[in-house]
């Protein structure tokens, strides 16, 4: 009988351990992660965090390292469509999981401020990693995050100083080229910010455009000092399979978070958004925006679970998710969760899953707009409340070509908005 | 103009518009006017084309066209337009977006090109003085966050933008203050004109002392039960819907 998919990740690290590059703390924690991996096995449905996404489709895949993948016809013409056209980006590209040097471009940057790729900083400085990777992204409860740490070999560090503002996006593009060969990429990046002013502030955009093949496992961990205000945006325009699992802490008082989230689906996708708000400290913030917009047959999560610990006093809280199904087979299943153990605190939480408003339908109807084109609108209305978080105004207007290329009579609204 | 025969219509199962007779002209200004639940925004919403509304008789021509067959986007374009009683708010979608799409779909549809950006600016700027509109409302949401009173302005500046040959005016009165009551009139009285037409709904007189009608229709439980000019509207205000009520014949009531 065949290797189940667990015992294959397990053999493959086994014979690739000798390759894999780093120290001897990396090395054993590679090796501890590979451990708890096999231990904790595939999340199931049984699952509590994975109750509606079902990954037999994942497992059955007989997936190769994507070191295996040619990564052919890469050239920086074909990355022009996922940049944002006269915005002005550092940008570092990872093709198959792998830092590509001759695709990437670093534009000036303040002094002190980092941006190599990981297997480089494990090269020359691995120290620099040592108290960091890891730490944040614990693989302990979550087989995905120990497989990854088992297995990475590249990804993107960044690392800013202390007092030191960087005015202009780094991009970071990651692009998955193989098409006939089945493949995996465990990329992992760390960011490390120093406080700027009174505080640090990160913008984080994410936005996930794959093919419909594609399975896309993704964790983000974001770890919050004080005062320290953090933006994470969520575009997701689906794969086959999109699990984005965001997981924030507040470990010291007066930060602030914002959770902007978009998912986009079709045909049979799924779209599974798993989001953990920890509030450990007093007097923090945060505010979580998630909007579903589901065609098709697909398939559609939003998990949301926020925890207010006991000395957590002064929170605010507020989460709202918002589905629109734009078909009879489309679903959705959307959990806010709210557990609150502090008593001086102010939370909400709010869920609504709908279809178009047919009176609004008919209202552009009435004024001589055809029926899909009315629709179409109402569609990218529904999504702006997500789009008009974006304040960097070439990502806005990328955001809206990916959102009006799925509603094609909607065209023109971006910019007369 | 608009030729409304022996028009019958059900809601949910319930017969609301029991056979309505109704012939307007080019030019004329046609009030209707009945107690509540007489069937007046029904028949508005039926004749913009509400498909929550079955028709089960009658017949209603616009300009020789059988208007019931086409969709609410071809009624339209033909030069239809009501005005809503309760606006929907969508935002999302600006003001300017909105009515420049419901522009060119007009325009498309009658073979003319789509219009000049800047003659599109220059059109909202005067139809939106004519109501003291803000123009910066054009850049807000459709509706969104309007009053009452701004929602029913910007029905009336759609239809001054939109220049229909048959406006629909339903309740527009409901919610205004006597400012905005003035400014919606006139709006209205100046498209008022030889060839386009309207159908004034509302269940209070004092929106015709601004827009005096030719014609007063009275509905009650979905029949016109008196028709008269001016005089009649002010004859109702002055002593109710009752004494029409007695004179009618009133045939549902005689069932058990």
């Amino acid at each position: 009988m065949a290797l189940d998919a667990k015992q294959t990740y397990v053999a493959e690290f086994a014979s690739s351990e000798a390759n894999l590059s780093g120290p001897a703390w990396l090395r054993a924690m590679r090796k501890s992660a590979i451990g708890r991996f096999e231990a904790l096995g595939f999340p199931t449905q049984k699952h509590e965090d994975w109750k509606y996404t079902n990954l037999a489709p994942l497992l059955r895949v007989p997936f190769k390292p994507a070191i295996l993948a040619r990564p052919d016809g890469v050239v920086a013409e074909k990355l022009e469509p996922f940049t944002f056209g006269v915005l002005k980006t550092s940008k570092l590209v990872f093709v198959n999981g792998r830092y590509a040097p001759r695709l990437s471009y670093l534009r000036t940057l303040p002094e002190g401020v980092r941006i190599l790729s990981i297997a480089d900083v494990l090269r020359q400085e691995p120290e620099t990693l040592e108290s960091h990777l890891g730490h944040f992204a614990r693989f302990q409860d979550d087989s995905f995050v120990a497989l990854n740490t088992a297995l990475f070999l590249d990804g993107a560090y960044l690392e800013i100083p202390k007092n030191t503002v960087v005015e202009e996006p780094i991009h970071l593009l990651f692009v998955s080229t193989s098409k006939e060969l089945p493949t995996v990429a465990n990329p992992r990046n760390l960011i490390r910010l120093g406080p700027a002013g009174p505080a640090s502030v990160l913008d984080h955009y994410k936005i996930q455009r794959e093919s419909e093949a594609a399975f896309h496992v993704a964790t983000m961990s974001v770890d919050q000092d004080r005062n320290s205000s953090v933006m994470c945006h969520s575009m997701s325009f689906g794969g086959a399979m999109v699990r984005n699992y965001v997981h924030t802490l507040f470990r010291a008082e007066g930060g602030s978070l914002g959770l902007n989230g978009l998912f986009m689906t079709s045909e049979t996708q799924q779209s599974d958004n798993y989001t953990r708000i920890d509030h450990a400290a007093p007097a923090c913030t945060s505010v979580e925006l998630y909007r579903g917009i589901l065609d098709g047959r697909s398939r559609g999560v939003f998990n949301g679970n926020i925890y207010v610990r006991k000395d957590a006093q002064k929170t605010v809280a507020r989460q709202t998710n918002k589905n629109l199904l734009l078909s009879k087979d489309a679903f959705v299943d959307s959990t806010p969760g709210l557990e609150i153990l502090a008593d001086d605190v102010k939370c909400n939480h709010a869920s609504t899953i709908g279809q178009l408003d047919e009176s609004a339908v008919f209202y552009l109807r009435s004024r001589g707009i055809d029926e899909e084109a009315a629709r179409h609108m109402l569609t990218y209305a529904f999504a702006s409340d997500v789009v008009n978080q974006v304040k960097v105004a070439p990502i806005r207007i990328r955001l809206d070509q990916l959102i009006l290329s799925r509603l094609p009579k909607g065209s023109g609204l971006g910019e007369s908005l | 103009m608009l030729e409304i025969s022996n028009l019958q219509v059900k809601v949910g199962g319930k017969e609301i518009l029991k056979g309505i007779d109704l012939s307007i002209q080019p030019g004329e200004v046609h009030a209707i006017m009945g107690p509540n639940g007489s069937g007046k925004t029904t028949l508005a919403q039926v004749l913009a084309g509400r498909v929550t509304y079955e028709v089960t008789g009658g017949s209603v021509r616009f300009e020789g066209k059988n208007l019931l067959a086409m969709k609410p986007e071809d009624r339209a374009r033909e030069g239809v337009f009501m005005a809503f009683q309760y606006p929907v708010e969508i935002p999302g979608v600006s003001n300017a977006y909105f009515l420049k799409a419901a522009l060119n779909a007009i325009r498309k549809y009658r073979g003319l090109d789509e219009i000049d950006a800047m003659d599109f600016v220059t059109l909202i700027q005067d139809k939106a003085k004519l109501l003291s509109l803000d123009e910066t409302f054009m850049k807000r949401g459709l509706n969104e966050g309007f009053s009452g009173g701004e929602k029913k302005k910007n029905e009336v500046f759609q239809m001054a933008v939109l220049e229909p040959k048959f406006c629909i005016l339903d309740e527009t009165d409901s919610g205004l203050d006597i400012d905005a009551l003035r400014l919606v009139a006139d709006g209205i009285n100046t498209m008022r004109g030889p060839k386009r037409s309207m159908l004034v709904v509302t269940h209070y007189q004092r929106l015709l002392d601004y827009v005096v009608p030719d014609f007063v229709h009275v509905l009650v439980d979905g029949r016109i039960v008196k028709s008269g000019d001016a005089d009649l509207a002010r004859n109702l205000e002055k002593h109710g819907y009752g004494w029409i009520l007695e004179e009618a014949p009133k045939p549902q009531a005689a069932r058990p």
